[in-house]
């Protein structure tokens, strides 16, 4: 099947600086498809080559097989839903929806019809008359996309629709835009510096760093085996250590951290010898709490410390633990099953993790 | 507590209160009732309509009155013309040090009277001067062409001189326009001109407004311009004003001159504004 989007090669220059880097990917039809990255690692500046608003300095960007470098924005199959949405406050919302038909030269009882039917499926059948500024954040969103998706478009191109919004609503809308997608059945293109957005929604997601993407998966391969160190610290949270590998057979690992901690982790196929600088990820969600270590026997990695803040935080509250060996604090999550609910600063506690739950990456230059 | 907000809000509205009836007020009362009152004998004045009858059972009054009236109109049309191009290119185009140096340079020939600068223009459209020297020395011309004393100079000199009042108006109400609102109307498929229909236009229309009933107000009133640049044949009202109260020393008449001006302008941007589906505090506020 063809890819609704293919990007091959895709380079930006702005002067000396280069924007984006030789990025190569391609959205399968229908899947929701996100850019993740922090501000400034081009991912802006991918979305506006896709809808034809900047030029790339090189490289192919292809809808449905066919290159659409020299066609201009207004004649693209790609739609852009802006960072705040961009709806035209001069119209009200039949207006602001019919406006890409009206460009078409549809006529006008068929733009009343599909205006209509568009509202009817983002479940806002009564605001064809309203003004813009009358609606709701999240009913504005809903009107975003709408606009665009009642063009049919072959790719809807996403910018951070959900920055502008309050966390309750944001967390309501993540799970609204993935419905609209579905029901939609259109490729959605969602580029965010939210990893929550990115993980919730998406089918595949790319980390981008730098210009270039780090890694491409799915949200779970990002999280369980992220393959490169940027997208280990970037894509949720983790205990960092740096070390040294001091023993490594059959993809099993033994580190000793700058701390004097000694870890077991698993390779994970990732290439790690003997001697070799590493850097080591454990996630605060991996690591059991446990106040005898009689109850982390099965881990092949435990510590003892004591408890020095509790960070509560309802369902992601975590605490610190110092470990008695030295280091830097760990982080470890806090279960909310009530049998730490007495916990308190400065408690003796056991932790342990198991090495398959870590990911260790070769340290490469002074990162 | 209270005592002083009290003040503060008094002090605060005296200088407006002053301004508006010493300047505004009491001098149009004034002026009303001078232009209501017919002189019968020496010093011998009655109450009478006869200056506006005067007004208007004299042709060439009403045509100069007409004429201000639509030479004006279409000097604040040319002036949106030109001006709209240059303030989008000033409010959406040019970026940071380039954007401020346009928009000073907009300002600039303000820093010179008015006067100074309806000479300027004189000296490059006279008959020996600079446009017409150039033109004899490139041979396009066989001998020296007059430019001054026309309406088409004197319309040069409107514009000219009312560019800035379009030019800031329109530059801060184009500012306010979202890029992202342009970028969307050319995403969504719209062409240059449709966006520009749809959107850019419909969002500077209150800025348009403003600039246009400031320049037409200046037009309108302007005394210097069409006299200085203006022929024979170019007469504007504001001159007929003048030689009422100046020349002819007839202030009763030159009065009713005025207010019929004021009425004129009135009348002429409520009727723009109705056309326009503007309001006044929409507009300005």
């Amino acid at each position: 099947m063809t890819p609704d989007l293919e990007c091959d090669a895709l380079t930006k220059r702005f002067g000396a600086a280069l924007a984006v880097d030789d990025v190569s990917f391609s959205v399968p039809p229908g899947s929701f498809f996100s850019i993740l990255g922090p501000s400034g690692c081009g991912k802006t500046t991918i979305m506006r080559m896709i809808a034809g608003f900047l030029a790339p300095s090189g490289g192919d960007i292809r809808i449905k097989g066919r290159s659409v470098l020299d066609v201009p924005p207004n004649k693209r199959p790609v739609n852009m839903v802006f960072q705040h949405l961009a709806l035209f406050p001069m119209m009200n919302i039949a207006d602001n929806i019919g406006y890409g038909l009206r460009r078409k030269g549809l006529p006008r009882a068929e733009i009343t019809r599909k205006v209509g039917e568009v509202l009817e499926r983002i479940g806002l059948p009564d605001i064809a008359t309203r003004k813009v500024e009358e609606l709701s954040g999240g009913q504005k969103q809903r009107v975003a996309i709408a606009r665009c998706m009642v063009l049919e478009p072959d790719v809807l191109l996403l910018d951070e629709p959900l920055g502008a919004l309050d966390l309750k609503l944001r967390e309501h809308m993540k799970i609204e835009l993935k419905a609209l997608q579905a029901a939609f059945d259109t490729t959605f293109v969602y580029i965010t510096h939210d990893q929550s957005e990115a993980l919730v929604m998406s089918d595949q997601i790319a980390v981008m760093n730098a210009g270039r993407f780090e890694q491409v998966g799915t949200a779970q391969e990002l999280y369980y085996r992220p393959e490169t160190a940027f997208v280990a610290g970037f894509v949720g949270d983790s205990n960092r250590w740096s070390g040294r590998v001091e023993t490594a057979s059959g993809g099993t690992l033994g580190l000793r951290t700058e701390g004097g901690l000694l870890m077991q982790a698993t390779a994970h196929g990732r290439p790690l010898a003997t001697g070799d600088r590493a850097e080591i990820y454990v996630r605060p969600e991996a690591i059991r709490l446990a106040r005898q270590d009689a109850d982390l026997a099965q881990f092949d990695n435990r510590l003892s410390g004591r408890v020095t803040s509790l960070l509560f935080n309802g369902a992601a509250s975590r605490i610190l633990v110092q470990s008695d060996q030295g280091g830097p604090e760990i982080e470890v999550t806090l279960p909310q099953s009530g049998e730490f609910a007495d916990l308190g600063r400065g408690d003796a506690v056991h932790i342990g993790w198991s090495g398959a739950q870590s990911n260790c990456f070769a340290r490469t230059g002074a990162a | 507590m209270q005592a002083h907000a009290r003040l503060g809000f008094i002090l605060l509205l005296t200088p407006l209160l002053l301004w508006l009836s010493l300047l505004i007020i009491i001098p149009h009362i004034d002026m009303a009732l001078l232009s209501l009152r017919e002189r019968v004998g020496v010093a011998q004045y009655e109450t009478s309509p006869a200056n506006y009858l005067t007004f208007f059972g004299e042709p060439l009054y009403l045509r100069t009155f007409m004429r201000t009236a639509v030479m004006s109109i279409l000097a604040t049309a040319i002036t949106l013309l030109i001006a709209f191009p240059v303030s989008f290119y000033i409010a959406k185009i040019a970026r940071g040090r380039v954007q401020s140096a346009l928009f000073l340079l907009c300002l600039v020939p303000f820093w010179v009277s008015e006067l100074v600068r309806t000479f300027g223009w004189m000296i490059l459209l006279r008959e020996t001067g600079v446009i017409s020297s150039l033109l004899q020395y490139l041979g396009i011309a066989s001998g020296p062409v007059e430019m001054l004393y026309n309406d088409a100079a004197m319309m040069v000199g409107l514009v000219y001189t009312s560019m800035l009042f379009m030019v800031v108006p329109l530059v801060t109400t184009l500012q306010s326009l979202d890029d992202a609102v342009i970028e969307a109307g050319y995403d969504l498929g719209g062409s240059g001109p449709s966006v520009l229909r749809e959107i850019i236009i419909p969002h500077a229309t209150p800025g348009i407004v403003a600039g246009s009933i400031v320049v037409f107000m200046l037009s309108l009133g302007n005394y210097l311009t069409p006299t200085m640049l203006g022929g024979k044949d170019s007469l504007w009202f504001t001159q007929l004003i003048y030689s009422q109260f100046i020349v002819r020393f007839n202030w009763e008449l030159g009065a009713a001159f005025g207010f019929m001006l004021l009425i004129l302008s009135s009348v002429i941007v409520w009727a723009m504004l109705r056309l326009t589906g503007q309001t006044l505090e929409k507009t300005m506020g």
